[in-house]
């Protein structure tokens, strides 16, 4: 079966301390992410994203507080608005939209950050392997 | 180049269980970079700590990984290790391969392909990571408490004795909380008022308190050591300055409103002092309720002053505050008993809660402590007392055990008897939880020579038929079904926090958990502190416990404010951001999204600079850089990118 490849950018205080609460609750669930911590979600850089998938990611989540909820006041909706543009960008690269998902995870939710990573992995699954254009033209 | 140790933890069978950690060790070992990679069993542990330092000083290394728990456990610990073996503490570096793989994943080949994953993506952070020093900062060594029922009291008591001042904030007129409710405590029987109120009385006197009633906290910015506190004083209607507690005005009112205090049980005029020994014994006017604030008519209680002490022009003030470190000891409530439909919904008079029984024991309670019920004034004779109303209920009300029900429902049945000697209780329960000092002794006694009748079953359906309120259960032990014609029911609603703490949490940017309870930062090892540094936590609101266990988490949470004041300066993480001044063009666009104007235009060198004293790195200003001028210190993008590759196994 294809395991897709995920990059999981996640902000500190709230979606890593929920990916550390699914561990301590011993929740399981697809092993296909790899976790980047940051101290918040606006540290991403849209550039991070195309960077992971210019290296072969085939999906990428970022992972923030929930609006209202941000350690830094407001560096959430920062992200959101970051990922509204990027996902404009996606479609000028070919790369489906659903490639890259904003996922509001707070520390308490560690159920929410294994089914995130379940369903995110099922769907990378029926997209398939990611094609980019200008990697294809190189082979 | 540089020289990486990669220690790698079995974590007893925590990790080694689902990971190979030997494949581990020998996979990083062929990283570039890495010249040791060694796993143990328990890194933490003396001997592993031993090994890190001494692999740091014999492999010269300048950069070292953990990979195993998460960096909120044990960071701390492994940095503090490496700096003793020479080693800058921000060349170290966790790799999380417990709680975010061998915890989440069974397939061992899986896991350990993803734990080397892992395992590289910090080896490359490491390899571009600078040797930092803490910023130092200062630190305002005053205290704020929020919430003063025992556990704020206890804890103002502790932080104001040890010299430092402390501001304690209570929405209610008087501090004393739900403790100044109670009748007795379980299992000595002390009156709850006589053990409290010398203490109210301390903190109200006490030259390094200030205390701020009828007040909530509108506002918190700032950090650790250096929090701005804006705090709103609710016009009470009276100038407390002047007023001297006589009374007369609440005589005089007219308007008839139940009391809060008496869980309704009794009334009390639209001026009011909660209750009779309240600190500050200061009377205010509820808004809502008086009679001249809804039709502009009446003013009696003015009439009444003879000092003028009556101001209905009074406005709501707002008071700003620096403060260094926060405690939230906001208490809780009871599940209303209008929420538990097959209890009859409140609909039934003789169907109270357990708060309201403790009004009707208490001496100072409406009844004078006689054991009368609220339809029409009765001695009941049959007592049902129901526990677990709401609580271990996953599918309907609350899941967890609230606590405390166990040992006051048994106390209840026990002070009722002790009143009404021919009279007979009855406790329903699911399991009688006594864990406590003396409180399985105080449960046997009661359960042997009380008389108590112990029914082990749920109660299906309340209510009323004439004057008798009826109870249908089940006694599981012999198997029947049971009916009582009870002459009044004392539901031992679950324990809820406040629905003002999820408002309150919001103001302060910490986390509660599932149940809406205060997170603490480690359930075993941190359980009285915030995750977020500075903020401190007492009390029921993280939890239901009992008295005892309430004042002891209020003195440790005192303790922690305590040590973090007895130093001269607090420690600021330097992964910060910074700016390389040859690539600013200075378009300014970080400075339009740090939120805590840490980013400053040098109006001469055209250029954004970053105030190191307020950054608080969180890297957003980084992002949004167009020219890449500004980088975050140990976080830059190369760094990033480089982890980026790793983590999908290089390519």
């Amino acid at each position: 079966m294809f395991e897709p490849r995920i990059v999981c950018f996640l902000c500190t205080w709230c979606t890593s301390a929920g990916a550390d609460l699914a561990g301590t609750s011993r929740l399981q669930y697809r092993p296909n992410g790899v976790n980047i911590k940051f101290m918040c979600s606006s540290r991403v850089d849209p550039e991070h994203v195309l960077w992971a998938f210019r290296e072969g990611a085939d999906g990428v989540l970022i992972g923030g507080c929930h609006p209202g909820d941000c350690h830094y006041q407001d560096g959430n909706y920062r992200t959101q608005a970051r990922v509204s543009l990027l996902y404009r960008l996606l479609d000028d690269f070919g790369i489906d939209r659903a490639r890259l998902r904003l996922e509001w995870i707070s520390a308490a939710e560690g159920t929410k950050f294994a089914a995130v990573m379940n369903e995110f992995t099922e769907e990378l699954r029926s997209l398939g392997p990611i094609k980019l254009a200008a990697r294809e033209m190189a082979k | 180049m540089k020289r990486i140790g990669v220690f790698i933890c079995h974590c007893g069978i925590n990790i080694a269980g689902t990971v190979d950690v030997k494949r581990v060790a020998e996979e990083v070992a062929k990283l570039d970079s890495v010249v040791y990679a060694q796993d143990y069993i328990y890194m933490c542990s003396d001997p592993g700590q031993a090994l890190v330092r001494e692999k740091i000083r014999q492999e010269k290394l300048d950069g070292i990984i953990i990979a195993a728990c998460s960096p909120s456990l044990h960071e701390s610990t492994f940095r503090t290790a490496a700096e003793e073996a020479g080693l800058n503490p921000w060349q170290c570096e966790i790799a999380n391969i417990r709680e975010q793989c061998s915890w989440v994943h069974t397939d061992r080949k899986k896991a350990t392909e993803k734990a080397i994953r892992i395992v590289s993506t910090m080896v490359e952070k490491t390899r571009l990571n600078e040797s930092l020093e803490p910023i130092p900062v200062s630190i305002t060594k005053k205290a704020l408490v929020i919430g003063g029922g025992i556990a704020g009291i206890q804890a103002a008591l502790d932080i104001a004795d040890s010299g430092h001042k402390v501001i304690l904030v209570e929405k209610e007129s008087s501090i004393g909380g739900h403790m100044a409710q109670l009748s007795e405590t379980f299992p000595t029987l002390d009156c709850s008022q006589c053990i409290l109120t010398p203490k109210m009385v301390a903190a109200g006197k006490h030259r390094n308190i200030q205390l701020m009633t009828y007040s909530e906290v509108e506002e918190v910015s700032g950090y650790v050591g250096n929090f701005n506190v804006r705090i709103r004083r609710k016009a009470p209607f009276v100038d407390w300055s002047t007023c001297t507690g006589c009374g007369l005005c609440m005589e005089k009112c007219p308007a008839k409103v139940p009391s809060e205090f008496d869980r309704g049980l009794s009334t009390h005029g639209a001026i009011y002092i909660p209750f009779p020994q309240a600190v500050p014994n200061k009377p205010v006017i509820d808004r809502e309720s008086c009679i001249y604030f809804k039709t502009g008519k009446c003013r009696l209680c003015e009439k009444t002053c003879e000092i003028g002490a009556i101001k209905f022009d009074q406005e709501d003030q707002i008071i700003e505050e620096e403060i260094g470190a926060i405690i939230t000891a906001t208490g809780y409530e009871t599940l209303p008993v209008t929420e538990l439909q097959e209890y009859g919904a409140g609909e039934v008079p003789d169907v109270i809660d357990g708060l309201a029984f403790e009004r009707l024991l208490s001496a100072s309670g409406p009844t004078s402590g006689e054991v009368r019920r609220p339809s029409d004034g009765r001695v009941p004779k049959e007592v049902v007392f129901v526990q677990c109303a709401g609580s271990r209920d996953p599918e309907r009300y609350r899941p967890y055990c609230s606590k405390i029900c166990c040992m006051y429902t048994t106390k209840h049945a026990l002070l009722y008897k002790h009143r009404v000697h021919d009279g007979q209780p009855y406790i329903f329960y699911i399991d009688i939880r006594t864990g406590g000092k003396g409180y399985e002794e105080f449960y046997h006694n009661a359960e042997q020579d009380e008389g108590i009748i112990y029914l082990r079953g749920k109660v299906a359906k309340i209510f009323r038929d004439g004057d008798k309120t009826i109870v249908w259960g089940t006694d599981t032990l012999t198997g029947r079904n049971v009916e009582i014609q009870a002459d009044l029911v004392v539901l031992a609603t679950a324990v809820v926090p406040r629905e003002s703490t999820a408002e309150l949490v919001k103001k302060l940017r910490i986390q509660t958990g599932p149940n809406g309870f205060l997170s603490e930062a480690h359930p075993k090892l941190r359980p009285v502190e915030s995750i977020n540094s500075g903020f401190f936590i007492a009390g029921v609101a993280q939890g239901p416990r009992d008295i005892p266990e309430t004042v002891a988490q209020a003195s440790g949470a005192a303790c922690k404010v305590i040590s973090l004041f007895s130093r001269d300066h607090l420690e600021q993480d330097p992964a910060i951001a910074w700016v390389d001044e040859e690539l600013c063009g200075g378009c300014r666009i970080c400075i339009s999204v740090c939120p805590y104007d840490a980013r400053e235009y040098d109006e001469e060198k055209c250029i954004a600079r970053v105030n190191e004293a307020l950054c608080e790195g969180c890297g957003s200003c980084v992002a949004a850089c167009a020219c890449g001028a500004t980088q975050q210190r140990n976080l830059s993008d190369s760094q990033i990118k480089s982890m980026v590759t790793a983590s999908l196994g290089g390519e």
